[in-house]
């Protein structure tokens, strides 16, 4: 199951999670952009922008950053990686009771600004979080025009 | 074996009425986190993935048999920054477990690393199994 950051409250977060596991289950076919950004993925991300640069946040925990495969290419921020199970095999010694964290590849791409320069990206690691700062293009920062 | 480890948020009815403070902090929208849970003969181990949290802002405690994890992720974020899209949305991670008997909550031990909490809870001397010689005689 992947690892969901999702909201969930009192009675109902047993239900959202039994829901996040039939959402794999039945994944609806239709999606409302060419590259939609699914709801249950990994790594979670949150995008903003500031004056300077964009911002993408991928909550990614349990990683080894030398591991990550981060690019940048036409437009595309790619953020590709593994993240292994930690859970044992199940024998005589061991019993699993839930694997919900999420294991395997990985991969999520996000559509960049036309403003954003693949020249100038920063990422950084941090408790589980990678934090990349793509800048954006001197031109097109707002610019504070004299009138004379 | 029996889950030794279950999410009290399933139990319903049955959980004894939250008090006050309880009730308060529910009311704050909080993620749970996901889990995995394993059991060997030594005792339990358990990880929840927790982004964006810091040692300092971990909170794992064992009130009588329910053992809770309360956490609260610092997101590097710029304060300029406008939100373009979000799926993360609550800072605060909240779960609840409750222990059954023959694990040991006093040697409960806790590391942080990445973002994942990895407790491990031993099980009590007595709870361990034990090889019962069979004499012939």
């Amino acid at each position: 199951m992947n690892a969901s950051f999702r909201p969930a409250a009192d009675m109902f977060s047993e239900l959202n999670r039994l829901q996040d596991v039939l959402d794999q289950v039945f994944r609806p076919a239709e999606r409302s952009s060419i590259r939609g950004l699914s709801g249950a993925s990994f790594p979670v991300i949150n995008v903003g922008a500031t004056p300077d640069a964009i911002e993408v946040m991928a909550l990614a925990p349990g990683l080894d950053p030398g591991a990550l495969q981060l690019t940048v290419d036409r437009g595309l921020l790619i953020i590709a990686g593994e993240r292994k199970s930690e859970v044992p095999e199940p024998g005589d010694a061991t019993s699993v009771y839930a694997q919900e964290r999420f294991s395997g590849n990985f991969r999520r791409v996000v559509s960049l600004p036309d403003d954003a320069d693949p020249g100038k990206v920063d990422a950084n690691y941090r408790d589980g979080i990678l934090r990349v700062t793509v800048a954006k293009r001197e031109s097109s920062k707002p610019r504070r025009i004299e009138v004379s | 074996m029996n889950t030794q480890l279950q999410t009290s948020e399933s139990q319903g009815n049955t959980q004894p009425a939250p008090n006050r403070e309880d009730t308060q902090r529910r009311e704050q929208p909080f993620v749970v986190p996901p889990v995995d849970v394993f059991e060997n003969e030594s005792g339990i181990t358990l990880l929840a993935d927790l982004p964006g949290v810091s040692r300092d802002r971990l909170g794992v405690r064992v009130d009588g048999e329910n053992l809770v994890i309360e956490a609260t992720a610092q997101t590097p974020q710029p304060q300029d920054m406008q939100l373009i899209y979000g799926e993360a949305q609550y800072p605060s991670y909240r779960r609840q477990f409750t222990l059954s008997r023959e694990l040991d909550a006093s040697r409960i031990e806790a590391s942080l690393k990445d973002g994942v909490l990895k407790l491990s809870i031993p099980k009590l001397e007595e709870a361990k199994p034990r090889r019962v010689e069979v004499r012939v005689g």
